[in-house]
């Protein structure tokens, strides 16, 4: 489990996190969403130590990262997989070497033993036979899956992934998005990942933190976001016609009627209350 | 004010170095790479223009020393001092500047750019110790090495263009190098090799680390790199100069 308490960052005088709270349960998929600028990938990096937040603390199952010494946080990011949007795969090394570049580095397995995680994980994520490519012979969503196996060879009690479905295709996100979940669900990793994707949220969004100009907008289920009545998550979520037909067909599947007060018009309206 | 901050942090990323290895055989592998990249890599360039400096010097130290009252042996000594003192040393690390400097500008920068370098800090791994200090032991273990052998290559090439062209037979040479031999001349020449090694090694690593932004961010900080590394090598040559050599 993952908490995050009042967290505060600014980058001069910009102020892009303000006071963000929130618990990221173990076994779930939780998502941060939010339209771009909105401090989603900022809090990201602020949970994981790439940023120092300015005031707040992360705890990784009740152990303060935010004021722990260099030495234990090295120990809590041994047990942290991060799938970046760019894949960030090593280009000089090949598939197989990018997977087993954590197991070379922090374990003292055989090459055997190594070999055989390796193509375990590769298996996992459908990229048996790749093992020799480079990055640069790979597809969007092959290097986004190979980054996935790379984040989880050492078996992470905790995933991070930035943008996961960016740049893809919506066949090949729905494979991403798949794999994350069944990963998440076999190993029991908190999963916390930033996303646009509508479908990400709909599918696996166990728990959904909306983020608004660096603030904590509303924190729910896929369920409760499409009984919401949160302004600003509305018009964020439901921007389409299209959305806004699948909104209520959701809600029919889900009540057998579509409230009048969940009308398209009523979204914007002065009347819409956030729940949180 | 960016000056004295980029000075800070210079400082910084220096002391971030000092750090135990995640794996020490990880780590091994990483300094033999770039042993490899420096040392093997800069081979081709650093032949070719050893040879040509020691053959232009002969060639022009000849068309000097019109007088016939100097012996001819004298062009080898000058040569010999000219290459080992001066042309070994500071030409062939401007050179290897450019070469090496650029590369690891640019191989940082694009590891930082594309998020590796925050890829091995989430692994748990000190990029600083991981990437940096391997490049600047390599450089400090390869280019003096490189100097080593640009000091031969050059009085030998130096030889070859004065006995091809019948400046100077080739025993004449031979004498001259032998000749009020100051090995003290090595040792000052070694010195400039590892002051400029650190250089070579650790400026364009800074730039390339603190990279922000895109490929044109990577194309600047890879030039400014070269240019603030060869300005300083430069200023150190002649404070070590100043040091060793002043009377």
């Amino acid at each position: 489990m993952i908490e995050v308490k009042n967290i505060k960052k600014s980058f001069a005088d910009k102020v892009v996190i303000q006071d963000v709270s929130s618990s990221m349960n173990s076994g779930q998929c939780n998502l941060i969403i939010g339209s771009s600028g909105s401090g989603k990938t900022v809090l990201m990096k602020c949970m994981v130590g790439l940023f120092e937040p300015d005031a707040g603390q992360v705890l990784y199952d009740g152990k303060d990262f935010t004021n722990m010494d260099n030495h234990d946080k090295k120990e809590i990011r041994k047990e942290i997989g991060m799938l970046f949007q760019g894949s960030a795969l090593f280009d000089s090394k090949t598939v197989e070497q990018n997977v087993k570049f954590p197991l070379d580095m922090f374990t003292s397995d055989n090459h055997a033993a190594k070999m055989k995680r390796v193509n375990e994980v590769l298996e996992r994520v459908n990229l048996v036979g790749s093992n020799k490519k480079f990055p640069s012979e790979l597809s969007g969503g092959m290097k986004k899956r190979v980054a996935l196996a790379r984040a989880v060879v050492l078996n992470p009690k905790y995933l991070f992934c930035d943008e996961p479905n960016s740049g893809l295709d919506p066949q090949t996100s729905l494979v991403i998005d798949k794999l994350i979940k069944e990963l998440t669900d076999e190993y029991n990793i908190t999963t916390v990942i930033n996303t646009h994707d509508m479908n990400s949220v709909m599918e696996i969004g166990d728990n959904i933190l909306y983020m608004y100009q660096g603030k904590k907008e509303w924190e729910g289920t896929n369920k409760e976001i499409i009984f919401s009545k949160n302004k600003l998550l509305n018009e964020f979520i439901f921007a389409s016609d299209f959305l806004r037909d699948a909104k209520e067909m959701r809600m029919l599947e889900e009540t057998g009627k579509i409230p009048p007060n969940h009308k398209i018009d009523d979204l914007t309206s002065d009347n819409a209350k956030p729940i949180l | 004010m960016n000056f004295i901050k980029d000075i800070g942090r210079y400082v910084m990323m220096l002391k971030g170095m000092f750090s135990k290895p995640e794996n020490g055989r990880m780590y091994w592998k990483e300094f033999m790479n770039q042993c490899s990249d420096i040392g093997i890599g800069s081979l081709g360039i650093v032949v070719i223009i050893s040879i040509f400096i020691g053959a232009v010097s002969t060639l022009q130290t000849a068309y000097q020393l019109v007088s016939p009252l100097i012996p001819l042996s004298t062009i080898a000594q000058i040569v010999r001092d000219t290459v080992i003192l001066e042309f070994a040393p500071t030409l062939t690390c401007i050179v290897l500047a450019g070469v090496v400097g650029s590369k690891i500008a640019s191989e940082l920068g694009n590891m930082r750019v594309s998020e590796q370098i925050d890829a091995l800090e989430i692994m748990g791994i000190n990029t600083k110790s991981y990437l940096i200090m391997p490049k600047i032991i390599a450089g400090l273990l390869m280019i003096p090495l490189l100097v080593v052998l640009s000091m031969a290559l050059g009085i030998w090439g130096g030889r070859l263009a004065g006995t091809l062209t019948g400046i100077i037979p080739a025993d004449a040479f031979d004498k001259g190098l032998r000749d009020d031999f100051l090995p003290y001349n090595v040792f000052f020449s070694l010195a400039k090799s590892y002051t400029f090694a650190f250089i070579i090694a650790s400026i364009p690593s800074y730039y390339g680390y603190h990279v922000q932004g895109g490929a044109l961010e990577i194309g600047r900080a890879s030039t400014k790199a070269v240019v603030v590394s060869c300005i300083l090598l430069l200023f150190s040559d002649y404070l070590l100069s100043a040091l060793l050599l002043g009377k």
